[in-house]
């Protein structure tokens, strides 16, 4: 099988574009992302598109009626958080299958404010409330707690994944949010479910992102090598059965599976990682996902952030975009955004947020239900 | 309109005659053990092996959040719990009579399962509603 490349890849600025539709936000990052390795649309021979608020909305079709209606295949792809991971992965399995040599994957959402979570069924009597909590504050504080219970993790180390992904905002033009939030900030601002305050939930946020995929002898045809991004790894694992399953939706099994799977299939291991984009929907959600990654042992991420060793300049920086606490989470695109920024400094042109020396990186999302992509990404 | 009060979930249980409880569906292949009917087994595939078992009224909290902020017209603060029953059922639901502040609550606490009206819920017919509860374990 060839390998495939990611030859251009970009994101839109993250924001509130309530007067904007969501083909049109979505066209916006597959020009940006057809202009960052100078193809045209009529290049593409296939368009991968996630969003999950308008799932039987057709947006990958009505995307091209933004931006050129060349009658590609076109696949609308929707899996919860993993919505944009999973579109870019079905665009580089085609690759990789050999199916098109050139392929587009877009993914895009536009949010509402407010809380998301089930608010139970629709007969009989609501359950919020009753049966404890489906929000999702609330359901990724129970997971952060269980981390506490096993090894101890405090309030404040949970507080200061946000202060420290809020710094990392400040260096990047395309988050929502530029803002440093200190830690007493961050421990005194409204508590939403203990421990996650406001500031240690993600920014629901309009956002689109998106990435040209070619087969490695048609990014060499196009001169395009010398900025590609090498696409090591691309998984995908559904939660495999756990006993709390029904009650408390798991993110971390999922998620060692997954990573597991790609470390064996780049032939690659965590030391080999220089930065890594992780699914920080909550503060207390980053925290698991370091040992569930293999980045420390088990019972060591509360140290990993104590000591500094998650933050820019650290021995491996995690979420130096800024991440879905500050970035934003715009559901669909969130999965791309990530391989965006992950290639971004890959190419060496992330500015002041910079890795120095970053030649291999990972990108992870979560989709509660669970859905869980892992990317990993070289520099060619 | 019933004249009695309804489950608030299916499996909760409401004979004619004594107290209510709480049904779990038991695979007879692998022993985990489900809230709510099914005929497959998600944990090892096996077909019609399920059965009904009454499930423990007693339990320890397995995890927590204490929920400032919910949907609208949702009383807070409350505590969302998961507790695991003594056979090992994990279920989710209010804790109460506890403080909802991180000092008084603590890990593996045992708590036993408590049926009472659904605080006042009732759904559009006006039914009243029976769910359940944990409260710290007396003595």
């Amino acid at each position: 099988m060839t390998d495939a490349y990611i030859v251009g890849v970009d994101m839109i600025k993250f924001g509130r574009f309530p007067e904007k539709t969501v083909p049109q936000i979505g066209a916006q990052s597959a020009l940006l992302a057809l202009d960052d390795c100078g193809l045209s649309i009529q290049d593409m021979q296939a368009l991968y598109c996630g969003n999950l608020g308008q799932a039987s909305g057709m947006v990958g079709q009505r995307i091209l009626q933004e931006i050129g209606q060349t009658g590609i295949p076109v696949v609308n792809v929707a899996n919860a958080c993993a919505t944009g991971a999973t579109a870019f992965r079905e665009a580089w399995a085609s690759v990789k299958a050999g199916l098109y040599d050139c392929v587009l994957a877009v993914g895009v959402e536009q949010m509402g404010k407010g809380l998301l979570g089930g608010a139970g069924g629709a007969t009989g009597i609501p359950k919020e409330g009753l049966l404890g909590s489906g929000t999702m504050p609330a359901v990724f504080a129970e997971a952060g707690m269980e981390h506490a219970r096993k090894h101890g993790t405090t309030f404040e180390q949970f507080a200061k994944v946000s202060v420290k992904n809020h710094h990392h905002s400040t260096l990047n033009p395309k988050a929502m949010y530029q803002i440093e939030t200190p830690l007493d900030q961050v421990m005194n601002a409204e508590m939403i479910s203990y421990p996650n305050t406001k500031l240690m939930c993600s920014v629901n946020v309009d956002g689109s992102a998106a990435a040209v995929i070619c087969s490695e002898k048609k990014a060499a045809e196009l001169g395009l090598m010398a900025r590609a991004v090498k696409v090591r790894a691309s998984v995908l694992a559904s939660d495999p059965w756990q006993e709390r399953d029904l009650v408390m939706p798991d993110v971390n099994s999922c998620t060692r599976r997954a990573a597991a799977e790609a470390y064996e299939m780049a032939g690659l291991g965590a030391d080999d990682i220089d930065l890594v984009e992780l699914h920080d929907c909550f503060a207390t959600a980053e925290v698991l996902h370091y040992e569930n990654l293999g980045l420390c042992g088990d019972g060591e991420a509360g140290r990993m952030i104590d000591d500094g060793e998650v933050a820019l300049g650290g021995s491996i920086p995690v979420n130096v975009s800024g991440g879905l606490l500050s970035k934003g989470h715009p559901l669909g695109a969130t999965g791309i955004a990530n391989i965006y920024e992950v290639s971004t400094h890959l190419r060496g042109e992330a500015g002041g947020r910079q890795v120095e020396g970053a030649r291999i990186g990972m990108t992870h999302v979560i989709g509660l239900g669970s859905a869980c992509g892992i990317h990993i990404l070289e520099k060619a | 309109m019933s004249d009695q009060p309804l489950p608030a979930v299916p499996y909760i249980k409401i004979p004619e005659a004594g107290e209510p409880y709480l049904e779990g569906h038991k695979c007879g292949s692998c022993g985990a053990t489900f809230l709510g009917e099914r005929s497959v087994c998600s944990k090892c595939g096996a077909r019609d092996q399920m059965s009904t078992v009454t499930l423990p009224n007693s339990g320890k909290l397995y995890s927590y959040s204490i929920v400032h902020r919910s949907f609208p017209g949702i009383d807070v603060p409350y505590i969302s719990a998961i507790v695991d029953l003594d056979d090992g059922t994990a279920i989710k639901g209010n804790l109460i009579n506890v403080e909802p502040d991180p000092e008084k609550i603590e890990f593996d606490m045992p708590v036993d399962v408590v049926f009472d009206d659904a605080l006042g819920r009732k759904d559009r017919d006006g039914n009243s509603y029976i769910s359940y509860f944990f409260q710290p374990k007396a003595g």
